[in-house]
């Protein structure tokens, strides 16, 4: 699903953002991405997602070689890949039912389906009477929810996190991570990038560790 | 949960097999397995919607889009309201320019734009002869003959001044011949020499071409034309400027947004949509307020200018803009706010970037 050969990024400014990172994620697993930060976590992610390319090496996702791939290509990219960010990204003009179906209406999902799957969305993730609420009236918490339900309203076959529990309490994280496993058993391929240590050693999953741009540790 | 035993055998393999397989692997392989993969990512899009059903979606965020942008409007009526009138006005000077021209045009229509070259007949000359000669010369179309009685009552009929002739014990006008020369003959000095000639019949007292002052008049509004068209040409880039501004500050106010959508994988073209019906409401509307505008000057110039072609004797009526010019004037605003707004988001669009 996920490709990485011999990838470096590195700044403009000199910074290095990977060194030579090699690793592969199967369809179908869960990983975890961790280390300090500035290890290049946000990078590792950003270059699934092309929002920065590459310096040296390949990145493949979904087989396809993000290389190749042109501007022009790369809200496609996205549309394959559903995200969910630490400051949620949420739009706060828009009701919680609009911000989730923005990937439905870029796709250009009909308004009756889009209706149906936000709420199924909206479900999955315990906030179905929320969804004419603006985000400003949610906890933290549930604005997190409300960008999970975004990021995988549109059944993407690839889901990222990046420090999905980054400002919430541990029993938050929790049930956050509880939803992450819960879409992964379905067959999504989820990547989290997280410095929560003590979580992730909890969940007993793959993780990959990252220092100084490189990959110090897989397991 | 993966159990934690499977889970780091799978790891081990993939961390050797992935630093490892794309160099030694053969280049079918490594196709193969991009293929079998990409396989799999397409089997998991069946469940998008299919063409048919993206274009009807596109047509909804068009839909969507069009109502949205002009409520955006809306909801700050007068902001809105000052961008339409600073491209309303640049709008208002070219079609003043174009309302005049037509204007003049149809003032000076009785004159069909081919010249006339008058005879005016010696008293007591007679007319028979000549006409005989003249219709007989090829440089010559037509030929009108007006009695001096004729030449008076046409006078009357047109001068409206009835009441001072009649106090003439006698008519005061000379009998003419109205000739129609053809265009070719007047090309070049061909003119001159056909008046010199006419002059030198000794039944003429004088000839006269009126080509100048109607070929002057023709120039004038030429000109007048021309003008108007470049000064539209130069408002036009004003209005696209202005266009262009407000969206640039449209799209830096929406800026989180166009991020946000632009990392759910909202294309260019779905990001710059709502622009591009602002700039079409701004410039429809400017072009509507424009219309009105021109029709309340008219209005306003109506009054004296009739009262000056009384004068004259003159039904001369101040035609405005009508509906069809209103339309053009209205579509063509519309675009003008289209260009701008699409030269401004595609200049803007692409700076904003997710990070």
């Amino acid at each position: 699903m996920i490709q990485f050969d011999q990838v470096s990024k590195r700044y403009p400014t000199g910074q290095i953002g990977l060194e030579d990172t090699s690793f592969q994620v199967d369809r179908g697993e869960m990983v975890f991405l961790t280390g300090h930060s500035g290890a290049g976590k946000s990078t590792l992610l950003k270059l699934i997602m092309l929002m920065e390319r590459a310096t040296q090496g390949q990145v493949r996702v979904g087989g396809r070689n993000l290389r190749s791939m042109g501007r022009s290509q790369i809200p496609a990219l996205r549309r394959e890949i559903g995200v969910v960010f630490q400051n949620h990204q949420l739009l706060f003009d828009r009701s919680v039912f609009e911000n989730v179906a923005l990937p439905l209406q870029i796709a250009g999902y009909s308004a009756q389906d889009t209706g149906k799957r936000v709420r199924a969305a909206l479900d999955q993730v315990g906030l179905l009477d929320k969804e004419k609420l603006s985000p400003i009236a949610l906890s933290g918490g549930e604005q997190q929810r409300v960008g999970i339900a975004r990021a995988v309203v549109h059944k993407p076959s690839l889901l990222l996190a990046d420090e999905p529990t980054g400002n919430l309490d541990p029993k938050l994280s929790a049930e956050i991570m509880a939803l992450f496993e819960r879409f992964n058993q379905v067959g999504v391929t989820v990547l989290i990038a997280s410095h929560d240590l003590a979580l992730i050693a909890r969940m007993r999953h793959r993780v990959l560790t990252l220092k100084e741009g490189r990959l110090v540790a897989d397991g | 949960m993966v159990d934690s035993g499977r889970g780091a055998s799978r790891t081990k393999n993939t961390i050797r097999g992935a630093t490892a397989t794309p160099r030694r692997s053969s280049a079918d392989e490594r196709r193969a397995v991009e293929a079998k993969s990409r396989k799999k990512f397409q089997v998991r899009r069946k469940a998008r919607p299919d063409s048919s059903e993206r274009v009807s979606g596109a047509l909804l965020h068009h839909q969507q889009m069009c109502r949205q942008s002009l409520s955006r409007l809306a909801s700050t009526p007068v902001a809105s309201l000052m961008t339409c009138l600073v491209m309303a006005i640049a709008l208002v000077l070219p079609s003043v320019m174009m309302v005049a021209v037509n204007n003049i045009k149809q003032l000076s229509a009785g004159w069909d734009g081919t010249p006339q070259l008058t005879l005016y007949l010696r008293t007591n000359s007679e007319p028979v002869e000549l006409m005989k000669r003249l219709s007989a010369d090829s440089r010559i179309e037509s030929l009108v003959y007006l009695s001096a009685d004729q030449a008076l009552a046409e006078f009357e009929q047109y001068s409206g001044l009835a009441d001072i002739t009649a106090q003439l014990d006698n008519n005061p006008l000379p009998a003419i011949l109205v000739l129609r020369p053809e265009l070719g003959a007047l090309q070049g000095d061909g003119g001159g020499k056909l008046v010199a000639e006419m002059q030198a019949l000794p039944q003429v007292d004088l000839a006269s071409l009126d080509l100048e002052w109607i070929e002057r008049l023709r120039q004038i509004l030429q000109l007048t034309e021309r003008a108007s068209w470049l000064l539209a040409t130069l408002l036009a880039m004003a209005v696209l400027l202005v266009i262009g501004n407000t969206i640039r500050l449209a799209i830096e106010n929406r800026r989180s947004e166009i991020v946000v959508i632009k990392l759910v994988g909202g294309s260019d073209a779905y990001v710059r949509r709502p622009f591009l019906y602002t700039g079409l409401w701004y410039g429809a509307s400017a072009g509507l307020i424009a219309a009105f505008l021109v029709q309340v000057l008219v209005l306003l110039v109506e009054g004296p200018a009739e009262r000056l072609a009384e004068l004259y004797q003159s039904r001369f009526e101040l035609q405005g803009l009508g509906l069809e010019a209103t339309l053009l004037l209205v579509v063509s605003g519309a675009l003008l706010g289209w260009c701008g707004a699409w030269l401004a988001s595609f200049r803007h669009l692409r700076d904003i970037e997710p990070r």
